[in-house]
Formats: structure tokens, C-alpha cells, sequence
């Protein structure tokens, strides 16, 4: 890293401190809703590693994030927290690595129906297995609380910006801007496009079990059903759209102000959340493609344009 | 035999779902994730129409079928047009498509819970039961399965033989030629998307007769009909009735002998199997 690198990712190891002091400033109600965001940092962040420069939406998150859960549920007491992880990781990585095998090759529809409903056919093999073994749902008390998983999300988001910075200046991510636009172009300057897809794949897959086993404490109870919710896939990509995908910054610009209006429909009107899903994923379409990244740019233009003149 | 005819019946509304999604993927290119919403839409319609007005569930198709048309169409003018005008690639669309009725499906998810509430609903029609070759089967699913075969030939006929049909094959192939011999894409397109539309409609009028729906049980049906139309080929009506009869067989052989829970998991199987070996669809060529 050079000294002017250096002085570019000063701020954000700013923030990144002074984020880690929020479980001893704010109340508990504000730590919860901070450990939501830190979430779905890391979530959607990984997410936009994978589908911002490839352009192929994952729906996958619930399944990664459901394998991450179980992970903790089976594990807790027999293995130090520390090692759940990094066990999920490694299978969620796994898992993600053959689902890239076997549609990546493919065009980017085949790979959204894919992902589609692998949260909900884990969650059926999994409610099967539990149904054979005469197991139902699994209890995860540990002594771990929610400022302990707080600080543990916050390491993980910053190792996924890490990565994505690491991406970024790497052999990869050009690869995969260059694949991004036009892969035809890609295959022809010799770059193994399926390989680099999948490897790149593994990230958010990685991730989002890490972000599971992590938050298994925090459920206490963990069942198929909601461990496996496909609502959260839905969130993942809407946060990171919102945001948008074009900078590492984007997501994060997502997460914040959905997490809070996610929270205020909720509470207001917990029956018309879904009809606020919808209503955002058009306005996306619609008003705001590329996301707040996108309006940042057209914004910067603009202003630029106005000083020629 | 019993697994036979049972999935068989059950494949013969999954094949009209999937020719309707079929015809807006194949045709109008059109990614359409909302197709089990309004599949849903369809069927609760058929409830109400029987519950509250006592018609039956076969002739309120006569009603299902043009009001379906119509929201379609116009969800496609108004919706979709701007999306095909904008997008600089096939690619581009897709992705547009995908997320824009994503959002459509989770408005309407959002709009027939507060309308009709969070529940299941089923109603009784023809539930007495007939025996076919030893076994007794439900009328209603005959009944279902015999309106399917009904509304799938008069399509393929349609599509066969008439200069209408033959204008949305041309535009099914190459768009770009299509429009040299003088075919009005748009409407064309719009044409192919609202019959599709009205297509998943009356099936899922159809399913309502025999099947528990819910207000969010929709995008089970876009799944199975998306495997159902990779698995017989883009465009091709033959593929998708056949794979929707190997998908309804193999759905029903797995809830018998195993699990009725695992029925998504008997799907992905089938579609692991196409993916891996045959991504074209069943009958399709290799690209070239």
C-alpha cells in the first residue's frame, strides 16, 4: 500500500473505530438496530462483490445464511464459538462454489431460477433429515451477547471491504470488469470466465454463512423455516440495488436508510411490508437505476458541466 | 398406475401455466417472475366467483380469461414497454425484467393480503370421486386436467394455423427479421405477453379447484413453471407439455413414496439433470 492509498482508506478506518463504539454509547434498542445494519452491510456488500461487476442476480443469500445458522446450532457446544465461523464459511463457500459449477456456465437467467428456490430446497432437505432423525427445532444459549455479536459483524464487514479492495486492484477484478461488459470479449482475450465467476461466487457465499453462524445467538431458537426465510435473499439484493453496486460504498448507502424504513413499516404497518419491497424494487427499476451510486455520478457530472460553463 | 394418472392430471395444468410463462419468455422476452401472482390472482377470482356468486369455477374462465388479457396487456404497455425501448442489450432487458416484476410480485403479494388476508383458501367443487382403471380419482382434477388439454390444443392449433399465430412464431424466433417482413413487434409483443398472462390465469382458476392457495404460495408456481419451460426449451409447446407431465409424474412419485414435503426438491433434481446435460431443453438443438 502506498502513502497516498493510505491516506484514501484513512476515513474509512475512521469509521470503521468509531463504529465499533456504538455498543457503549447508544441504548440497547439503537445497539439491536445497529447489529441489523452491520448485517446487512456485510450481506449486501459481499452480495454487489459477486452481481455488481458480473451482473448476475443471486438470490442465494437465505440458503448460505440458513447453512451458516445450522452450523452454530449443531456445533455450539461441543466446538469454541470462534471455529463456527469459519466451519460455516468453508461450507458455505462449498456449497456456493458447486451452485456456480453447475449455472455459471450458463446465461444469467438460468442462475436467478437456480438460486430462486435454493433456500427453499435446503429448507426442505433439511426439514426432512430432522423429520427422519425424530429432531425438530434446536435451542442456541450461549453466553454471548448482542454487543459480542455486534463487534463480530463489524470485523467481518470489514474484512468483505478488505477483500472487495483487494478485488478490486487484483489480476480478478479486471478480469471480471472486463467480463461485466462484454463476456464474449472476455473469452476471446483468453480469460476462463466460468472459473473466475465461480471463484468470485464463493465470496458472498462465504459471507453470508459467517453472517449465520454468527447470529445464531440471537435467535435462541432456530428452526428450518425461519432460518432459511427467502425474504432475506430479497433484502440482500434490494439494500445493494439501492445503494448500488458501481463502489464498495454503495451497499452500505442501501442498508441504512432501508434498515430504518424496513423497521418504521414494520412497526406502523407489519402487513404491508411486502407491498414496500415491491414498491422499492420498481422505484429501482423505474426512477433510481444504479442505485444512490448512480445519482452520486449524475449528480458530480452535472455539477462539473455547470462549472464549464 | 395411481402415481401415473394422478401426476399425469397434475402435469396437464403445470403445461398450461408454463406454455402461458412460455409465451411471454419465448415471445415477448419477458422474464416474468410474477407469473404465479397473477396464477394466484387467477384462482382466487374462481373462489370469489363461486363462494360469493355461486358461479361455477368453469364459467367464471369465460371471466377470468379477457379481464387477465387485459391487465397484461397493459401492464406490458405500461410497464414493460419502457424497459424494452431502453435496454441497450438482450442482457440488459433481462436483468430489467427480472427486477421489475420481482417488484410486481411482491406489490401484489402486498395487495392480495390486505385484500383477501393472510390465510389459505380451497372450496369444494365436484370433489366426488371417480374411478378410473381400479383406482378413484377427485372430478375436479379431471375436470381441471380435461380443460387444460382443452384451452393447450385450441393454443397450438391457433399458433399453427392461423396468421395471428404465425406472426407471434416469426416474432419468437428473430425479432429483428420479424419486424423486415412487416410485423409490428410492440404489438405483437404486447399480444403474446397478455395471451400468456390470461393463459397462467385460467390455469390457476383451473388448480383452484383442487389445490389450497394462498395469497403468498405464487412464486412456487413461477418456479416449477420456469423449470417446466427450461426443461422443455424456450419456445418449444411440444417440450413443455412433456416436461410438465415428467414434472407432475416425478412431483407426485416423490410425495407417495417419500415426502409430500420434498416436492421442490424432486423439481430441482430434474432441473440439476437439464442444467448439467441438456441446458438446451429436451428436444433443443446444440447451439452453435
Amino acid at each position: 500500500m502506498s502513502g497516498q492509498e493510505f491516506i484514501k482508506a484513512l476515513p474509512w478506518i475512521a469509521l470503521v473505530v468509531l463504529a465499533a463504539f456504538v455498543p457503549v454509547t447508544f441504548s440497547p434498542y439503537w445497539l439491536s438496530m445497529a447489529t441489523t445494519m452491520a448485517m446487512f452491510v456485510v450481506l449486501a456488500t459481499s452480495w454487489a462483490l459477486f452481481s455488481g461487476p458480473t451482473h448476475y442476480i443471486s438470490l442465494a443469500t437465505a440458503a448460505f445464511f440458513g447453512v451458516g445458522t445450522f452450523v452454530t446450532g449443531l456445533g455450539f457446544q461441543t466446538l469454541p464459538f470462534w471455529m463456527l465461523p469459519l466451519i460455516a464459511a468453508a461450507l458455505g463457500g462449498i456449497l456456493a462454489a458447486l451452485v456456480g459449477m453447475v449455472t455459471l456456465r450458463l446465461s444469467g437467467v438460468y442462475f436467478v431460477i437456480f438460486t430462486l428456490g435454493l433456500a427453499e430446497l435446503v429448507r426442505q432437505v433439511v426439514t426432512w433429515v430432522q423429520n427422519q432423525t425424530g429432531q425438530r427445532g434446536m435451542y442456541v444459549l450461549t453466553s454471548i451477547t448482542e454487543k459480542d455479536i455486534y463487534w463480530m459483524l463489524l470485523g467481518l464487514a470489514a474484512l468483505v471491504y478488505l477483500a472487495g479492495w483487494l478485488i478490486g486492484r487484483s489480476k480478478l477484478g479486471f478480469a471480471l470488469r472486463i467480463i461485466g461488459n462484454d463476456e464474449t470479449v472476455a473469452r476471446h482475450v483468453g480469460i476462463d470466465t466460468a472459473l473466475a465467476k465461480v471463484a468470485l461466487f464463493t465470496i458472498p457465499g462465504m459471507a453470508a454463512a459467517a453472517v449465520g453462524a454468527i447470529l445464531a445467538p440471537r435467535y435462541i431458537y432456530i428452526e428450518p423455516s425461519t432460518a432459511f426465510a427467502p425474504l432475506l435473499s430479497f433484502q440482500v439484493v434490494i439494500m445493494a440495488l439501492l445503494g448500488g453496486t458501481g463502489r464498495l460504498w454503495g451497499p452500505l448507502a442501501g442498508v441504512i436508510p432501508f434498515t430504518l424504513l424496513w423497521e418504521f413499516i414494520t412497526r406502523q404497518a407489519p402487513n404491508q411490508t411486502l407491498l414496500l419491497l415491491g414498491i422499492v424494487f420498481l422505484l429501482i427499476v423505474y426512477v433510481l437505476p444504479g442505485g444512490f451510486v448512480g445519482l452520486w455520478a449524475r449528480i458530480r457530472r452535472r455539477w462539473h458541466q455547470g462549472g464549464d460553463a | 398406475m395411481f402415481i401415473l394418472i394422478t401426476g399425469l392430471l397434475l402435469g396437464g395444468t403445470y403445461a398450461l401455466i408454463a406454455l402461458g410463462l412460455n409465451l411471454q419468455y419465448g415471445v415477448a422476452r419477458i422474464m416474468n417472475l410474477a407469473n404465479g401472482e397473477l396464477l394466484v390472482a387467477g384462482g382466487f377470482a374462481a373462489f370469489w366467483a363461486y363462494t360469493a356468486a355461486q358461479v361455477s369455477p368453469v364459467a367464471a374462465l369465460l371471466l377470468v380469461a379477457p379481464i387477465a388479457f387485459a391487465v397484461n396487456w397493459l401492464i406490458y404497455r405500461l410497464m414493460l414497454q419502457p424497459l424494452v425501448s431502453r435496454a441497450k442489450s438482450r442482457g440488459a432487458l433481462e436483468v430489467d425484467s427480472i427486477l421489475a416484476t420481482f417488484g410486481m410480485s411482491f406489490a401484489l403479494v402486498g395487495i392480495m393480503t390486505a385484500l383477501f388476508g393472510g390465510g389459505y383458501f380451497n372450496y369444494a367443487y365436484l370433489a366426488q370421486p371417480v374411478d378410473i382403471f381400479g383406482s378413484s380419482y377427485a372430478q375436479n382434477r379431471l375436470v381441471a386436467f380435461l380443460l387444460a388439454a382443452l384451452i393447450g390444443i385450441g393454443l397450438w392449433l391457433w399458433l399453427s394455423y392461423t396468421r395471428a399465430g404465425l406472426r407471434l412464431r416469426a416474432l419468437a424466433v428473430n425479432p429483428a427479421s420479424a419486424r423486415l417482413v412487416g410485423i409490428d413487434t410492440r404489438a405483437a409483443s404486447a399480444q403474446a405477453f397478455a395471451l400468456g398472462g390470461a393463459v397462467t390465469a385460467v390455469g390457476g382458476a383451473l388448480i383452484s379447484m383442487f389445490f389450497t392457495l394462498d395469497a403468498s404460495v405464487g412464486v412456487l408456481f413461477t418456479m416449477k413453471a420456469l423449470i417446466i419451460v427450461i426443461m422443455g426449451g424456450v419456445g418449444d409447446i411440444r417440450g413443455t407439455i412433456v416436461a410438465a407431465m415428467i414434472l407432475g409424474i416425478c412431483e407426485t412419485a416423490v410425495a407417495r413414496l417419500i415426502d409430500p414435503g420434498l416436492t421442490l426438491a424432486a423439481a430441482y433434481v430434474l432441473f440439476l439433470g437439464i442444467l448439467l446435460f441438456r441446458p438446451q431443453g429436451l428436444f433443443g438443438k446444440k447451439p452453435t
